[in-house]
């Protein structure tokens, strides 16, 4: 069974006071002791999917439908305090900049044992034992020193390992990770995504939603990838076999667009033109207009056929349909 | 703490220049102290005896030589006037004016702390509204008519408070806040005003941080990221405008006192000043300087507790 079952969620935003579409009718699923990728561009409603499933939206955001189920309820349906109790409680997130992630006048200690005061019946002073506990977890070297640390005294990467030891303090089911590593330098993304996959996956059975623009990060990581391309989602699949066989065209530009340790020097492959805009995206495939491989079929305003393969990829392209 | 010590340090030096601006600010005002004294019964005699006897026919850099040295041994001179020592004076004069500063203040952040904090958490809500009226509002009144039309409306129309006078401590707590309702009030509105526009702007700020986010995503109350989280970090510029709306209150606080017949600080000054009571003049406003100057140092040593990244030093 499913942890985690995204039906048709839709995100809108308003924009000069109309509501427009920046996440359509997307559908994932994600089991325990599982990591899923969603990959995509700048823009391509990634990170609004993360917010849309923790129903943090910003003020001019809504969810405009769908179904997250997750613990047996529907995270679009429940009331406010419930959800409360789900963020930082069954659900862990951690943000794209750990330098600006954390409260500057408060101490790690204090900010790690606010998170298991609010969610579990514990006083001040386990609060303390267990946020050295999990300092240790995240191997955070002096962690007792690092305790009463304000996070301005913490290196990039000691501040993402304090995040993530807030993230998991409660045990969460699930983790979304929004462009964790992103800030951060290769040796200490690699260091932060192996504690990740140990810490939440191999320890604890949980499900790892990880977003990023970085295949690599993917590829490293994960179990199965969603490509999300202007805000829908093209394919998925297992990494294994979305990296080795790209079926849509936007997966294939992608990971062509990837530098490698054996692309030649000066002949990276871009991807002509730009995501559409809000409220610019064209009718049918929404890829139209940058594919090497449109058809006039491509315009059929009911989009492009969902092609399933096998149990985990499915594709959203007209060249793979029967 | 060194730098706590450093800053109590650089008191002194301050002191010092108010004392010399202070000291030759009232030389150059015209006006002799023994004409003031003798008022029509002056003679050229009795003026040169009085000139003499007050120290005045010194030269200036002696005068304030000698005035120094007084006030080093904690003599800060007599009342030309009087001939009460000042040092009493203000010990009369001195916590009526602090009373007054400090309830104004105590008044003002009770209304546009949470006013400004609820107008930033609801843009263009009920608060927001009622903080830009009275943002607005307290910035255009003068004190002096705000103080009048206060006592019209709350003293001789509703009969609620006193119009003028004080009335000590001593006679009963509850005596002593209804005097000083009305001059408190005047005296807060105007920092209010200024008060609820930081508070709003730093707490809008402060709002869109993305920690905030982070701890909305820990699952926090959102009674406990406001209070927690968002005020103490906005607190950094709402407690600088404070500190440096302190020497506002002050001279608000001369008006008020006018107004209101308080015996004040102010009001002292200003009579004092009138009178070429150099004494008495010298010792309030130095009085008030250093006031000013503590009021801000506290400020200082506030920011470094609730800003970790302002501390000195090494951990």
């Amino acid at each position: 069974m499913s942890l985690l079952e995204v039906n048709h969620l839709r995100t809108e935003f308003e924009t000069g006071g109309n509501w427009q579409e920046a996440v359509s009718d997307i559908s994932f699923d994600l089991a325990g002791g599982e990591a899923l990728g969603l990959v995509g561009e700048s823009g391509c409603g990634k990170s609004t999917v993360a917010f849309s499933l923790m129903r943090l939206l910003p003020g001019n955001a809504r969810l405009a439908g769908g179904r997250i189920g997750f613990d047996g309820k529907d995270l679009a349906d429940i009331g406010e305090d419930e959800m409360r109790r789900m963020r930082g409680g069954r659900i862990g997130m951690m943000f794209q900049n750990p330098m600006t992630a954390l409260d500057p006048a408060f101490r790690i200690g204090s900010q790690i044992g606010e998170t298991l005061q609010t969610h579990l019946d514990v006083d001040r002073k386990e609060a303390r034992r267990m946020a050295l506990e999990l300092l240790r977890s995240v191997a955070i070297p002096a962690a007792e020193e690092r305790l009463d640390a304000y996070p301005h005294e913490l290196s990039g990467g000691m501040r993402q390992r304090a995040a993530l030891a807030i993230a998991i303090a409660c045990r969460p089911r699930l983790l979304i990770a929004d462009e964790p590593t992103t800030a951060l330098d290769v040796t200490i993304q690699a260091q932060i995504l192996r504690l990740i996959r140990t810490l939440l996956i191999e320890e604890r059975g949980a499900g790892v939603l990880l977003i990023t623009h970085d295949l690599g990060v993917v590829a490293h990581t994960c179990d199965r990838v969603a490509i999300m391309y202007a805000g829908e989602i093209v394919e998925t699949g297992t990494v294994a076999s979305v990296f080795a066989n790209p079926l849509h065209p936007y997966t294939q530009a992608l990971l062509e667009a990837a530098p490698n340790a054996r692309t030649p020097r000066g002949s990276l492959a871009t991807i002509p033109g730009r995501v559409p805009a809000l409220g610019m995206r064209p009718s049918g495939c929404r890829f139209r207009g940058r594919c090497a491989f449109e058809r006039p079929d491509c315009a059929d305003p009911s989009g492009p056929p969902r092609v399933r393969l096998d149990k985990h990829r499915e594709v959203a392209c007209v060249l793979h349909a029967a | 703490m060194t730098s706590t010590v450093r800053r109590l340090l650089l008191l002194l030096p301050t002191l010092f220049g108010v004392s010399i601006v202070v000291f030759l600010l009232l030389r150059l005002i015209p006006g002799d102290p023994a004409q003031v004294i003798m008022g029509l019964r002056a003679t050229p005699e009795g003026l040169a005896a009085i000139t003499r006897d007050l120290g005045l026919d010194l030269p200036l850099h002696e005068q304030y030589v000698r005035w120094l040295g007084a006030l080093f041994s904690g003599d800060f001179g007599r009342d030309y006037r009087s001939n009460v020592p000042v040092t009493q004076l203000l010990a009369t004069r001195l916590p009526v004016t602090l009373e007054l500063t400090l309830l104004s203040l105590l008044l003002a952040l009770i209304v546009a702390v949470p006013l400004g904090v609820r107008a930033a958490v609801h843009p263009n809500g009920i608060a927001d509204k009622a903080a830009s009226v009275l943002g607005l509002i307290g910035i255009s009144i003068p004190d002096f008519w705000l103080g009048i039309l206060l006592v019209l409306v709350f003293s001789l129309t509703l009969g609620m408070f006193p119009s003028s006078g004080f009335v000590p401590f001593s006679d009963g707590i509850f005596a002593n806040l209804r005097a000083f309702a009305l001059p408190a009030l005047t005296l807060a509105t105007g920092l209010s005003a200024v008060l609820v526009r930081v508070t709003r702007s730093a707490v809008t700020e402060v709002l869109s941080r993305d920690f905030v986010r982070f701890l909305k995503a820990k699952g926090l109350p959102p009674r406990a990221i406001i209070n927690r989280h968002v005020l103490r970090n906005a607190s950094v510029p709402i407690i600088t405008v404070i500190g440096m709306q302190f020497g506002y209150l002050l001279g608000g606080a001369v008006i008020v006192e006018q107004v209101f017949d308080l015996p004040g600080v102010g009001s002292l000054i200003v009579t004092a000043t009138m009178e070429r009571n150099y004494p008495v003049v010298q010792a309030g406003m130095l009085v008030v300087a250093l006031l000013f100057i503590l009021v801000n140092l506290g400020t200082d040593l506030l920011y470094a507790w609730l800003n970790p990244r302002l501390r000195g030093g090494a951990r």
